[in-house]
């Protein structure tokens, strides 16, 4: 059986060739094609992940965003609602003013009415009396021009005085 | 344990199909003997002392001697899947290659194989027989005691088939590195994105998986026998040069490349490994004396039989191929239009072997790379993974 009784030259060509192949392959061509798969790899894994960050990095910016402007709006309703509530309260506090000053005015007035008044009133009872004593001393002369007439009205003085 | 059984099952079928070829083969020279028993000795003397020659040679020296070739497909068979000291091309034309000799007498001698003239001169005291370069003396008998001390490096058809891979290797490879160098981090274009899943393969499905971690120290390896094992395949199912030599298929190569395989595990092999070998954890006493000599009997028989299967499987595919060509010829003998009629069906059946050849030769690569790897995995493995299984 030729067929299988391995040939001593082809072994030893086998050896020798094989091994230089390994050795030349090894170093020129195997290590260089697994190097550049293996940093492919990474390149591409790499790339993967940075990606993947980058979008969530994206999504947390949106949401900061989002955030923020929310925020912005929340203030500017707030500033809204403190300049109304500010409006009204200048508003109310001028109102109360105005009612006091013019009631004081009112007030005022009405005191010095009332003071013109009396002092008018004094000065008609004044005059009145005054007047009234000038009639009373005028009818008086009148009626003791008549010396009779003085008589009587010391009798009729003197009766009341007995009297008590 | 496992991985032998496993082994040993992939390679039964294809050795029922190799000794079934043999079979055939055997049975197409006896049916041929049968039907010219006058000539049947004749036949097969000349089958033995002039086998090596080209098919032409001796067809048409037949011819010239009977006036019509008679064919033998046994013969014709043999000589595709065996070495040779030139390469037959077709008809008488054949490539003449080195010679190459080195006898402890005249030392060194290298001339040409067509000094030989296919057998039927000798040169410089040397003859061409059976194939096999022996010494002749002055008188023209074979000098026996010097012929058992010659050392015959020639350059046989494998060995320049051998050659013609290792280039298209060398081109392929050195190539493509310079393309991943040149280019880092691009996609790959032309060769390299034909042998980049390739090797990716190799990476993560047979050494990955099967080495474990410490993969990195086997790849090249593991990368250089898949692919020489695949193209030399490959060439193999090339009918014309600079395919046709049955390399894998020859078994001083596969069993240099399990030579490998095995220097590789010795080299490799950690303690935990030669424990197991030797004194299997976890088994009682008596059972070691009958599994120490098992399992040292299976360090040697691991590259064995990767040395067999290879080489079966491919012979078992050209022997199979080759023999339903055979039929055609066969036939054609018996009655012309039998010939033309076989012939389809011949065709059909040799078109169909082909494709599955060409399916078998990834396949064997595959294979072969991969118990490589499963014994390297085996040899660094460490002790907590070893106690897994028991």
């Amino acid at each position: 059986m030729e067929l299988v009784k391995p040939a001593f030259g082809l072994i030893f060509w086998m050896f020798v060739s094989f091994a230089l192949i390994l050795f030349l392959l090894k170093k020129f061509a195997w290590k260089p094609i697994l190097e550049m798969l293996d940093e492919r790899e990474k390149t591409i894994s790499d790339a993967l992940n940075s990606a993947q960050k980058a979008k969530e990095e994206m999504t947390a910016l949106r949401a900061g965003n989002e955030k923020l402007l929310q925020e912005a709006r929340n203030e500017r309703d707030n500033l809204l609602k403190e300049a109304r509530e500010a409006k009204e309260m200048i508003i109310n506090e001028a109102k109360t003013k105005a009612t006091e000053a013019s009631d004081k005015i009112l007030a005022s007035a009405r005191e010095n009415i009332s003071n013109e008044k009396m002092a008018a009133i004094t000065e008609l009872k004044n005059y009145v009396a005054t007047l009234s004593i000038e009639i009373a001393e005028k009818v008086l002369k009148q009626e003791l021009a008549d010396p009779n007439k003085q008589k009587e009205l010391v009798q009729t003085l003197l009766k009341d005085t007995k009297m008590n | 344990m496992l991985n032998n059984i496993n082994g040993f099952r992939s390679f039964l079928p294809k050795a029922t199909a190799f000794s079934l070829a043999f079979i055939f083969s055997a049975f197409l020279a006896f049916a041929h003997e049968d039907e010219h028993k006058a000539s049947a000795e004749a036949a097969h003397d000349t089958i033995e002392t002039v086998q090596h020659d080209s098919i032409a040679t001796e067809a048409h020296a037949e011819a010239e001697h009977h006036g019509e070739e008679k064919f033998d497909a046994g013969k014709m068979i043999m000589e595709h899947v065996a070495d040779a000291h030139d390469w037959h091309l077709w008809g008488h034309t054949s490539i003449p290659l080195p010679v190459i000799i080195y006898s402890s007498e005249k030392g060194l001698t290298v001339f040409s194989s067509s000094k030989f003239n296919h057998g039927h001169d000798d040169y410089n005291g040397y003859r061409l027989e059976h194939n096999t370069v022996v010494a002749v003396n002055e008188d023209g008998t074979v000098n026996e005691e010097l012929s058992a001390n010659l050392w015959d490096i020639s350059i046989t058809k494998n060995t320049a088939s051998l050659f013609i891979s290792l280039l298209i290797m060398l081109f392929v490879f050195i190539s493509a590195a310079k393309a991943y160098t040149r280019n880092p981090n691009t996609a790959p274009k032309g060769l390299q994105a034909i042998i980049e899943p390739i090797i990716i393969f190799v990476r993560d499905d047979i050494a990955k998986a099967s080495i474990g971690p410490k993969y990195k120290k086997f790849m090249p390896f593991l990368l250089t026998v898949f692919f020489f094992i695949w193209i030399n395949n490959l060439l193999g199912l090339v009918p014309i040069f600079p395919g046709g030599a049955n390399l894998t298929g020859n078994i001083a190569v596969t069993l240099s490349l399990a030579v490998f395989t095995f220097i590789i595990i010795l080299i490799n092999s950690n303690k935990n490994y030669w424990i197991h070998v030797f004194a299997m954890p976890g088994v009682p006493v008596w059972v070691l004396f009958l599994l120490t000599p098992i399992e040292i009997l299976g360090v040697f028989l691991r590259p064995f039989v990767l040395m067999v299967r290879l080489f079966a499987n491919m012979t078992a595919g050209h022997i199979i191929a080759l023999s339903f060509f055979s039929l055609i010829f066969i036939f054609g003998e018996m009655n012309v239009v039998a010939g033309y009629g076989v012939s389809i069906f011949s065709l059909a059946f040799t078109l169909f072997m082909t494709c599955l050849e060409l399916l078998v030769a990834f396949l064997q690569a595959y294979v072969f790379t991969l118990l490589s790897a499963i014994y390297f995995g085996s040899a660094v493995e460490e002790h907590h993974h070893a106690e897994e299984h028991h």
